[in-house]
């Protein structure tokens, strides 16, 4: 927090219904320093992707707002790079022209030879660099997210935005994915918002875990500092009691302090991710 | 299934439906003659394979004998400019079957240059969608016998040249084609746009990419499959509404041989009819699997099941 590099302060946004506006979040304020990893958690519905997309600048948010190195924020743009949670690669292009898009469009002076060396080394990163002329639909989802995560990156973003981006994998891929992600954050440095449902993966990445209280009118609730060592190994911290205690933080405020009682409608609408938190949670 | 039944079964529809024709037919008469069975049928589209050749002869000695006597004045007179006159014979079936695909396709054609980018316009904003869907809704009903001598009248006071590059008729009909076959095209575009994924439009934003990209690099490939669609069924539509354009216009298609048959009423007529219709079912049928080809080829899903 020593220098203001990302900032969000007094940010709310109401949801216009047929009954009057909704207020999804109110008050919500952070400050993000350079090359922090911050982890966004909640119950489903609490407005956790509503803030993604509020600092990606997919939604224009109702009262206060974001500044970017000093600059607010208005409209999105490559500078905060989203990573998608379905991989939203587009279906008919390579791999590698999924890839190449995304250089060619934000990065117009590279010449021909640097924009493919810029491809490959984003997919080096990512260790997709076998797959370059496979479609989406011919990689696992594993992959597709990998795909994505190289898009991302190639667009050399100030804030890399990651939209639950291991949701939808199984459990194995998923800590590959994260193991490669905390290489890849170790060796850049980028700064990144994650939301996650998943307690283990949130202790394991951020630097501090921004837990968020149940909507409507959701907001902050706590901010944990996360103070483990770097670089972190999933299978020695199985057993370390301090990670533990983070765990044991996170899932106190989780069920305890905002404890989610839902109604059927709610359920119904929020029963896929729901799904995979109770799995998380187990 | 396995293969046999599978080309067996349509073999068995097939001779099901020929001795059910032969059946029924011998029981209707007509003030033409009995209605043509399958071997009435047979024999008239040999005998029209044959009035084709031999028209085409006839057409190749006529331009032999033009070239000969052009010859021979000019070896009389060396000044002579020949002249060669072309062939007037009455085109034939096969004569009519080019035209009608020719018309079509130009009607096609027109409707599909139209149709996609309001469609894509469409799809893209919605006040252009609820501006044009009124219009949409009640033109797209229409058939195309009442749009037809609206356009006859047009074309004739439009279309005003001393040296026509094409006949009126032709453009009456690719124009009534055009406007009965626009409409399929238009909506599935627009239902295709409208329906990309989110996502695919948020990776845009955050792209940034200018309104042309936008539309080249995320919309018009995210919307192909739907675009499609709606080109067969537009054609599908083009070349039913065009046999009927061509009757009433007298451009000379199956439409004008279905007609021409019909006014001449001889024995053999019921017969010619027939073999028209059968071969405008098969050409129709052709055309939606040539699209259907296109589509494979273009199309980034290929786990789609198209059929």
């Amino acid at each position: 927090m020593q220098s203001k590099h990302l900032e969000l302060s007094q940010v709310g946004i109401d949801f216009p219904t047929p009954k009057g506006p909704f207020t999804a979040l109110t008050d919500v304020n952070l400050k993000i320093a350079k090359g922090e990893f911050i982890s966004l958690i909640g119950h489903s519905g609490c407005g956790k992707s509503t803030v993604l997309n509020i600092v990606a600048g997919l939604h224009t948010a109702t009262t206060g707002g974001v500044i970017l190195d000093g600059s607010e924020v208005r409209e999105p743009g490559p500078e905060r790079a989203v990573v998608f949670q379905n991989h939203s690669l587009l279906p008919w292009l390579s791999v590698y022209k999924n890839v190449e898009l995304a250089v060619k469009q934000t990065q117009k002076n590279k010449s021909k030879k640097e924009i493919r060396e810029w491809v490959m080394h984003n997919l080096e990163l990512v260790h997709m660099t076998h797959a370059l002329e496979k479609l989406p639909s011919e990689i696992s989802g594993g992959m597709k997210q990998r795909v994505g995560i190289a898009r991302a990156l190639a667009m050399e973003p100030k804030v890399l935005l990651m939209d639950e981006p291991f949701g939808a994998l199984d459990a194995l891929t998923r800590a590959h994915l994260q193991d490669s992600l905390m290489e890849i954050h170790a060796e850049l440095g980028n700064t990144v918002i994650m939301i996650t449902h998943d307690v283990d993966e949130a202790v394991l990445l951020s630097d501090r875990i921004v837990m968020m209280t149940n909507g409507p009118s959701a907001t902050i609730g706590e901010v944990l500092d996360v103070k483990l060592a770097r670089p972190r190994d999933r299978l020695a911290l199985a057993d370390n009691p301090e990670y533990n205690h983070y765990r044991h933080e996170v899932l106190t405020f989780l069920y305890e302090k905002q404890k989610k009682v839902e109604t059927v409608s709610s359920r119904q609408s929020a029963k896929k991710s729901s799904d995979s938190k109770k799995s998380n949670a187990a | 299934m396995s293969t046999i039944p599978k080309l067996l079964m349509p073999v068995v529809g097939l001779l099901l439906f020929l001795a059910l024709w032969n059946g029924v037919a011998k029981t209707i008469d007509t003030s033409l003659g009995q209605f043509p069975g399958p071997a009435q049928v047979w024999e008239q589209s040999l005998t029209l394979i044959n009035e084709h050749i031999a028209q085409r002869d006839k057409a190749s000695d006529f331009y032999a004998r033009q070239e000969e006597r052009n010859a021979e004045r000019l070896a009389k007179d060396p000044s002579f400019e020949p002249k060669i006159r072309p062939f007037t014979g009455a085109p034939t079936f096969f004569d009519q079957i080019w035209t009608s695909l020719y018309t079509v396709m130009v009607g096609f054609v027109i409707a599909s240059i139209v149709a996609v980018p309001v469609g894509i316009l469409c799809g893209l904003s919605r006040s252009a969608y609820s501006a044009m869907n009124p219009l949409i809704q009640i033109f797209k009903p229409v058939s195309p016998l009442a749009w037809l001598p609206l356009v006859t009248m047009v074309v004739s006071a439009v279309y005003v040249s001393e040296d026509p590059m094409f006949s009126k008729s032709f453009i009456t009909s690719a124009f009534t084609v055009s406007l009965c076959c626009l409409w399929p095209t238009l909506i599935n575009t627009a239902v295709g746009v409208s329906n990309i994924d989110s996502d695919l439009v948020n990776v845009s934003k955050v792209l940034r990419l200018k309104p042309l990209s936008h539309v080249q690099k995320i919309v018009l490939p995210a919307s192909i499959p739907m675009i499609f669609t709606g080109l067969r069924l537009s054609l599908g539509i083009g070349w039913m509404v065009l046999i009927a354009a061509e009757m009433l216009a007298q451009n000379p298609g199956l439409g004008k041989f279905v007609w021409d048959e019909f006014q001449n009423g001889s024995s053999e007529s019921l017969a010619r009819i027939m073999v028209a219709v059968i071969t405008i079912g098969i050409i129709g049928f052709l055309l939606d699997r040539l699209m259907l080809s296109v589509q494979r080829l273009v199309s980034w899903d290929k786990n789609a099941v198209l059929r």
